[in-house]
């Protein structure tokens, strides 16, 4: 337990200090690096829940993480434009607005595939999920209106009433960092609550949790919206980060990056993954640096991940707490 | 709608059906049998394709070339299940999707690096290249018909292999109980890397077959693959026969609504059919296991 509250504290005082540092080494360009760490960090954490905790492998979630960009990038193209939207909605680049729509559309988003989805089991889910995705996916690419294929610049980032400014760099990964810190608390919370117990209960044996008299169906439903919504919230930030949204964003791949990143960090610890999601990127600019064919080296890494280390990064670092 | 423009839109969908269904009947008995989720399925179409490609440059002969790129994913798919994927089997389904999923990054790379990242186009020869009057006053490609005919071949050849065979037997017996066969001196490993074999042969197949109709280029197995997956899943996974009625179901539902539906629900409208269908039967429409 001391060796893991003193990694804690070390990470930290890293994740703070990263800005000035950056900035005084003379290399800046690694604070966008690093913020875009910070948002597929909070991406992977919002999976953990339900791959992790609930045990619902979702090949779907980059599909969330559009609908939330794309929340953001249509109203900022009204508000630009100064056109309805539907004819009666008008656009606003105001994150006070954007952001907690984006989670409510992906929420809702995230409700309607969990309540087709969560009937099923297992290969099913992976491939309902999937199949859902996909169709999110042809949706923004047929949508011509929005840039179709091309994807949609953002006219201008999310304003947050002049209090601050996501433009600079350095703001752009403090707000980062504070809502990846805001959602691991919550996500702390929400899985060591009863609520969290019962997912996991689901997760080790749906029987017994049923014939205790659980629902269970709703349970996981809940936790599958929540994910959703969190991950609509990764994709207001991400929007921002890029400047851009494009229906790359939710392609099939991109889901299957989440996982990787999930698997890789390990999975059901929310910090896991995390540590993933910035493990996965690192090895992305490290390799792609060497190569352009760099993903012919990330194949068989990953299968020796899979085949060799189970528990992934975290299980590796930090000595666990029995459950 | 005229009743011309109709059967032909009919055939196309049956065309798109028993390409879907080569691809679909290897993947779902590799998971009826081995319980094992392959979703490099795709990158073998995509070598399939690309080896005939390559033959057919230095042949001049598509029969060659179909013939050898058959050969060719045949040695890849059992190699690649004797070398890596066997250490998968007992494995959950989360590890296979992830570890195939890697498979699916190194083929995709490997092929930019050997063929380079522009598209190959695949020329047919003068007898298959013409148009035929089934139905008078309605020409239809000779080449889509060969398509159909192969389907419906290879799916009357797998009935018979299934159902009649020595070999069909030992499946069959696997697919419900493996450890029985197991013990009673069966040599699985080599069942199932023969299996695993023939189901690679025939997206091989479909991937040559494609070649001439789409460009052969890298990632082209990607957008097949997911289409696959949802027809295993529609005719329940792990049925052969699921996969023969859902691949022709899917395939005229995807047609058609083409022609009939706007764009962006066009594109959706497979998804919507495995929705409303695993809405109502969560295991497919012809369960294979209980």
């Amino acid at each position: 337990m001391v060796r893991n509250r003193i990694l804690g504290t070390l990470l930290a005082i890293a994740l703070l200090a990263l800005p000035p540092v950056a900035q005084a080494l003379g290399e800046p360009f690694y604070i966008g690096i690093a913020s875009r760490m910070l948002v597929f960090a909070l991406a992977a954490m919002s999976l953990d829940l339900i791959l992790g905790y609930g045990g619902m492998v979702c090949f779907g979630h980059a599909a969330f993480i559009g609908i939330g960009a794309y929340v953001v990038g249509i109203l900022g193209h009204h508000a630009a434009e100064e056109t309805l939207l539907l004819g009666f909605i008008p656009g606003t680049s105001s994150g006070w607005i954007t952001w907690p729509l984006a989670m409510l559309c992906a929420g809702i988003f995230a409700f309607l595939v969990g309540a087709v989805s969560i009937r099923t089991q297992g290969l099913y889910f992976i491939m309902i999920t999937l199949a859902f995705a996909q169709m999110a996916y042809f949706f923004f690419v047929t949508l011509k209106g929005y840039g179709g294929d091309d994807g949609l610049r953002l006219p201008q980032r999310s304003q947050f009433s002049d209090l601050i400014s996501l433009r600079d760099k350095t703001t752009f990964y403090y707000v980062a960092l504070g809502v990846l810190t805001a959602v691991y608390l919550l996500l702390l919370r929400v899985t060591r609550s009863r609520f969290g117990m019962v997912l996991r209960g689901a997760k080790e044996n749906e029987r017994r949790m049923l014939h205790i008299g659980v629902p269970t169906y709703r349970y996981r439903l809940a936790a599958f919206t929540i994910a959703g919504a969190l991950a609509g919230l990764a994709g207001a930030l991400m929007a921002n980060q890029a400047n851009f949204v494009s229906p790359a964003m939710m392609h099939w791949t991109r889901s299957g990056e989440l996982i990787v990143m999930v698997i890789l960090g390990g999975v059901g610890s929310l910090l896991g993954p995390a540590i993933g999601a910035v493990a996965f990127l690192s090895l992305e600019e490290v390799l792609s640096a060497y190569t352009e064919h760099w993903q012919i080296a990330l194949g068989p890494l990953l299968l020796a991940v899979i085949y060799f280390a189970r528990r992934g990064i975290y299980g590796a670092l930090v000595t666990r707490r029995v459950l | 709608m005229g009743i011309l423009l109709f059967l032909e839109q009919l055939l196309n969908g049956l065309q798109l059906g028993t390409m879907l269904f080569l691809m679909a009947s290897g993947l779902t008995l590799v998971f009826g049998i081995m319980n094992f989720v392959n979703l490099a399925h795709g990158s073998l179409y995509m070598m399939g394709a690309y080896f005939a490609a390559t033959l057919f440059q230095l042949t001049g002969s598509l029969l060659l070339a179909s013939a050898g790129a058959f050969v060719g994913v045949l040695i890849l798919g059992m190699a690649l299940e004797a070398i890596i994927l066997r250490g998968f089997y007992h494995r959950d389904h989360l590890d296979q999707v992830l570890a195939t999923f890697g498979l699916i990054l190194f083929f995709n790379e490997l092929v930019r690096m050997i063929w380079g990242p522009q598209a190959y186009f695949l020329a047919l020869p003068e007898m298959l290249n013409g148009s035929i009057e089934l139905i008078p006053g309605a020409p239809y490609p000779v080449y889509r018909l060969l398509i159909i005919l192969i389907g419906v071949a290879v799916g009357a050849f797998l009935y018979m292999l299934i159902t009649h065979s020595r070999l069909g037997m030992l499946i069959r017996a696997g697919a419900s109980n493996r450890g029985m066969i197991e013990s009673l001196g069966v040599n699985i490993r080599i069942l199932f890397t023969l299996v695993f074999g023939l189901g690679a042969a025939l997206a091989g197949l479909a991937g040559t077959l494609a070649g001439p109709l789409l460009a052969v280029q890298v990632g082209m197995g990607d957008g097949v693959l997911i289409t696959t997956l949802v027809v295993i899943v529609i005719g329940g996974i792990g049925s052969v026969r699921g996969a023969f009625l859902a691949a022709l179901l899917v395939g005229l539902v995807d047609t058609f609504g083409r022609m009939l539906l706007p764009a962006s629900l066009a594109e959706m409208s497979i998804y919507i059919l495995m929705a409303a269908i695993l809405w109502r039967r969560p295991q497919g429409l012809f369960p294979a296991h209980g």
